[in-house]
């Protein structure tokens, strides 16, 4: 057994210690010590992007890190993106674009698209597809999750939204 | 998805690294991106004793241009080389070649000396880098050797890295202006290794193809130069015949493995194909 080592980082702003071994992947630290449970294990093989965090301003797949590989890192979850309790613009978004349906691939590409819009608030379809591809989803075929980006993305720099599935307007009443 | 055991070190220089290297020896694996070191921990491929983590080493990243090279560190990662103003401009093979490789996460850590140093034949650099005509440079106790591309991938995962040595910078001769480029690969989909994948650099003169180089991804146990099909087109003009006779000459070279993505005939057509289209887009792509 090796030596254990005790990491500190910053996780959705506050202070974390955590002691570990060193071969402790960075999602299960988040997961079970840290009970972030938000970012989920969708594979063995670094494909499907549902550990995905932000990482010192960069999306990585937190089951091909090592958690003593955090020291010092500024590392941001799901459970972070909300603030004072109101969603983040992604969060909506994926919600009023039906971005979704399991849920399971969701924290990981919110997490994805957080970075993708900060590093590109203005992204065409496709950049948003290619910008995405380290995210599998099952469910949602894809297609409402660009929808979803492209309302955040409009909602981030200023523009008025509207759902293109709109659920009941008033003059539908 | 559970590594074994081992000890973590993480050096602040590179002596210090390479001292560690030297101390634990055959047990010890450099940790670079970890994007393929990892994943073959996580199924127990490889079950090093230590790992020694290149991430606080500062030195072994940046890209600049310096005596007529292309200098990059060896742990500048995809995503760096993708974003390099310098690469778009002066070499803009490598962003190609680069934008190609997996998916964004694993482009924000995985490193071009990762993915050199680990000789798979899968991985995209090694084509690039034969085509470009670049050398690594190789570090260890005794100090720094330089080593040419086209020479320094052995066998599948085996390079000219001896123990104790640690790749700590590619170079790359500045591509002349107007040099045609490509890298055609052909893939199941996004974030998958090559089927099969063709790098390509050229020069028009006079009389046609005046410099080329053609390597291929994939198609054997290392990325292969095809240096009879090189020898072949330059010289000559690039038409529809000398195309064909590139293509052929380059699937002679290759002895591809058969696995999920086909069997040997068929990587075989398709690096001609790849090739095919690598010399047509380089030479719309050169100055005429």
């Amino acid at each position: 057994m090796s030596k254990k080592i005790m990491v500190s980082f910053k996780l959705n702003g506050k202070e974390t210690d955590v002691v570990v071994e060193p071969r402790e992947l960075l999602i299960h630290t988040l997961r079970e010590k840290c009970l972030q449970t938000g970012p989920h294990i969708g594979c063995e093989t670094s494909h499907c992007g549902a550990c995905t965090v932000d990482f010192d301003g960069m999306s990585v797949k937190s089951c091909t890190m090592l958690t003593v590989q955090a020291e010092g890192a500024d590392v941001l979850t799901v459970e972070g993106l909300a603030q004072g309790g109101e969603l983040h613009a992604l969060q909506e978004g994926f919600m009023q674009e039906h971005g979704l349906q399991c849920g399971f691939c969701t924290p990981g590409m919110l997490m994805r698209a957080y970075r993708l819009l900060q590093e590109n608030p203005e992204p065409s379809e496709e950049d948003i597809r290619y910008w995405m591809a380290g995210n599998l989803c099952r469910c949602t075929g894809y297609q409402n999750i660009v929808k979803a980006v492209q309302y955040a993305a409009r909602k981030l720099r200023g523009e008025a939204v509207e759902t293109s599935h709109p659920l009941m307007t008033a003059d539908t009443h | 998805m559970i590594p074994r055991p081992f000890e973590y070190h993480a050096p602040k220089t590179l002596p210090e690294a390479i001292a560690l290297l030297n101390e634990y020896g055959e047990g010890a694996k450099l940790l670079a991106g970890g994007h393929s070191l990892l994943p073959m921990m996580k199924l127990r491929f490889a079950e090093p004793a230590h790992l020694i983590d290149l991430g606080k080493l500062t030195e072994l990243k940046g890209i600049r241009e310096a005596g007529g090279e292309i200098r990059i560190g060896a742990m500048t990662t995809e995503n760096e080389l993708i974003w390099s103003e310098l690469l778009q401009t002066k070499c803009p093979l490598i962003v190609e070649g680069a934008r190609q490789i997996s998916d964004p996460q694993v482009r924000y850590r995985g490193t071009l000396g990762g993915d050199l140093s680990h000789g798979d034949p899968g991985n995209d650099h090694p084509a690039l880098m034969i085509a470009l005509d670049a050398s690594f440079v190789l570090t260890g106790e005794q100090g720094e050797r330089v080593v040419p591309a086209d020479s320094f991938f052995v066998g599948t995962y085996t390079t000219l890295l001896e123990p104790g040595e640690i790749m700590t910078e590619i170079r790359i001769p500045t591509p002349a202006a107007g040099t045609g480029y490509c890298y055609a690969k052909l893939k199941r989909k996004t974030g998958d290794f090559a089927t099969a994948a063709a790098a390509v650099t050229l020069r028009i003169g006079a009389a046609g193809v005046s410099d080329v180089r053609i390597a291929l991804t994939n198609v054997a146990e290392t990325a292969i130069r095809a240096i009879d099909a090189e020898q072949y087109l330059r010289g000559k003009p690039l038409d529809e015949p000398a195309i064909a006779e590139t293509a052929r000459l380059a699937m002679a070279a290759c002895a591809p493995v058969a696995d999920l993505r086909g069997d040997a005939e068929y990587k075989r057509a398709m690096a001609g194909e790849m090739t095919r289209r690598a010399l047509t887009t380089a030479y719309a792509r050169a100055a005429h």
